[in-house]
């Protein structure tokens, strides 16, 4: 059974809708990833899933039912967001940061410990920890929204945009370190690019969205085989 | 030389209710961007449940401490039950709501207590302490109380999870709820620790201004200014600029304008800040590209 089933999903702002009947799944263990332009309506894919705006449609996350739950509520079942814009807490410490992520966490040794694991992965954030996270660079912010993310001890992470305005070697490092977090800790991840080659180095599944709605999908060499989206979205 | 150093320790004693009314309201600032104009009231009714259970034979402390958790529930109420249905409201209609509670604590005050003039009593000995000349027990009482409460909310929201998580939600209530934080209710609990540290200021200035329905009006302004001087979403600057203005409103109600001319400092300050530094001392300027 897969982590996370979403099936015929409609979402939107306001009166608009922006998906119109998306279904799609992420695997257990497993990273799908969601390609598209922009305002094919990925970043309102994740806010639905999280619940942060309205959407119909049935989603199951473990097998439980979560269209209808709040946002804090879906977060504490262990699904993580690293919203469009990172979400950083910018005035305070890169720490603190990191420690709220664990804020759902009641045993500290466990937290302390998680704490510790995650600068083995970012070393950079260890330097920075005592450091406003507004004065961090965009790649080590970019760390410190997966790094809080990670806090959390999710299941399934949702990654919006990781890539957004960071230099490639950056962008290198830390979809390098999604992996080993993804094989070493098992966590689930649904990975939202623009960038699709990127995207489908790390994943294997793919889903291509256009105007809200799944237009193609499948494993990523499918997906990468594909002519239509090798054109539009991998440029060769 | 006396007279000067009375002026400016009593101003520090008064600017310490200042600054911890003031604090009230940037809490709430800080996370809703709304100014609460009930805060004044709503210390104005705890003291006057304060000096219903000292009527009633309660030592003083025993009923400083119930009113403190009794305050800090019903804050905690009045956001759940009044304030979040009007959260997403325009503007407007919030400062409504504020105006609107700011009246029935009056009233309700005034019905129940009626509108006399009543005392209130110091728990500080009349006579100074230490045998000094320039400071009265209940200002120095009042300065060590302020202290106290300042330090213990410095502690509560630097080295708590709690105290974390509620800065967090005031800087970014849509990232607090992805981490799993309960927005909502860190906003309550926000309105609950603004209630109790009012009553505490209410307390501290009642022996001072005594105790009647409207004892509030002049202390709210004072806090009001105190907040803009030192940036309205700042606490540390709201806490400075109360013990500022404190001090400022003393020396120039002696040497310059009078007592009598004393409410006008307020206001000045206000109008000043507001003009030529609205982001006040540590405050935030925003800027927005257009």
């Amino acid at each position: 059974m897969a982590l996370l089933e979403v099936t015929d999903l409609c979402a939107g702002y306001n009166a608009a809708d922006v998906l119109h009947g998306v279904t799609f799944a992420v695997e257990q263990g497993g990273i799908t990833a969601i390609l598209g332009a922009n305002g094919a309506g990925k970043t309102t894919l994740l806010r639905a899933v999280s619940g942060m705006l309205r959407r119909r449609g049935s989603i199951r996350f473990d097998g439980r039912a979560i269209e209808a739950m709040a946002t804090e509520d879906i977060a504490r079942l262990g699904v993580a967001h690293v919203p469009d814009g990172r979400g950083t807490f910018l005035d305070l410490t890169a720490e603190e940061n990191l420690r709220i992520g664990a804020y759902t966490r009641k045993h500290r040794g466990e937290v302390a410990r998680d704490l510790e694991r995650v600068f083995t992965y970012f070393p950079r954030l260890k330097e920075r920890r005592h450091q406003q996270a507004g004065t961090l660079s965009g790649g080590e912010q970019q760390m410190l929204a997966v790094s809080r993310a990670l806090m959390l001890r999710p299941r399934l992470l949702l990654l919006d945009e990781p890539s957004f305005g960071l230099a490639p070697l950056v962008v290198q490092d830390i979809f390098g370190i999604m992996r080993a977090i993804n094989a070493e800790e098992g966590v689930s991840v649904l990975l939202v690019e623009q960038n699709a080659g990127l995207a489908l180095d790390l994943a294997d599944n793919a889903y291509v969205l256009e105007t809200g709605q799944v237009v193609m999908s499948g494993t990523t060499e499918a997906v990468r085989s594909d002519e239509a989206v090798r054109r539009a979205y991998l440029g060769y | 030389m006396e007279a000067f150093l009375h002026q400016v320790f009593s101003g520090l004693a008064t600017g310490g209710i200042y600054a911890s009314l003031a604090l009230a309201l940037v809490m709430i600032y800080q996370s809703t961007n709304h100014i609460n104009f009930a805060q004044g009231e709503m210390a104005m009714f705890s003291t006057y449940l304060a000096w219903s259970m000292i009527n009633a034979g309660l030592p003083y402390w025993w009923a400083f401490l119930l009113t403190v958790l009794i305050s800090f529930v019903a804050g905690v109420v009045i956001e759940r039950i009044i304030i979040r249905p009007v959260e997403h409201a325009p503007v407007l209609s919030v400062v409504t709501v504020f105006i609107a509670l700011l009246v029935i604590f009056n009233s309700v005050a005034g019905w129940i207590f009626t509108y006399t003039i009543k005392t209130f009593p110091s728990p500080f000995p009349e006579q100074p302490l230490f045998g000094n000349r320039y400071i009265s027990s209940h200002e120095l009482g009042s300065i060590g109380i302020t202290l106290m409460v300042l330090v213990a909310l410095y502690l509560f929201f630097r080295f708590t999870p709690l105290g974390l998580a509620m800065r967090a939600v005031a800087q970014n209530p849509l990232s607090s709820r992805l981490v799993g934080i309960r927005v909502g209710w860190m906003l309550a609990l926000g309105w609950g620790l603004a209630a109790a540290v009012g009553a505490v200021a209410g307390m501290l200035v009642a022996p001072v201004v005594y105790l009647e329905p409207n004892m509030m009006a002049g202390v709210l302004l004072y806090a009001f200014a105190a907040a803009l001087v030192g940036g309205i979403d700042s606490p540390f600057g709201a806490v400075l600029g109360g013990f500022m203005v404190g001090v400022l409103e003393n020396l120039i109600g002696a040497y310059v304008i009078g007592t009598e001319l004393k409410l006008t400092v307020a206001l000045v300050l206000i109008i000043g800040v507001l003009l030529f530094k609205p982001s006040g001392m540590f405050g935030k300027v925003f800027v927005s590209r257009v």
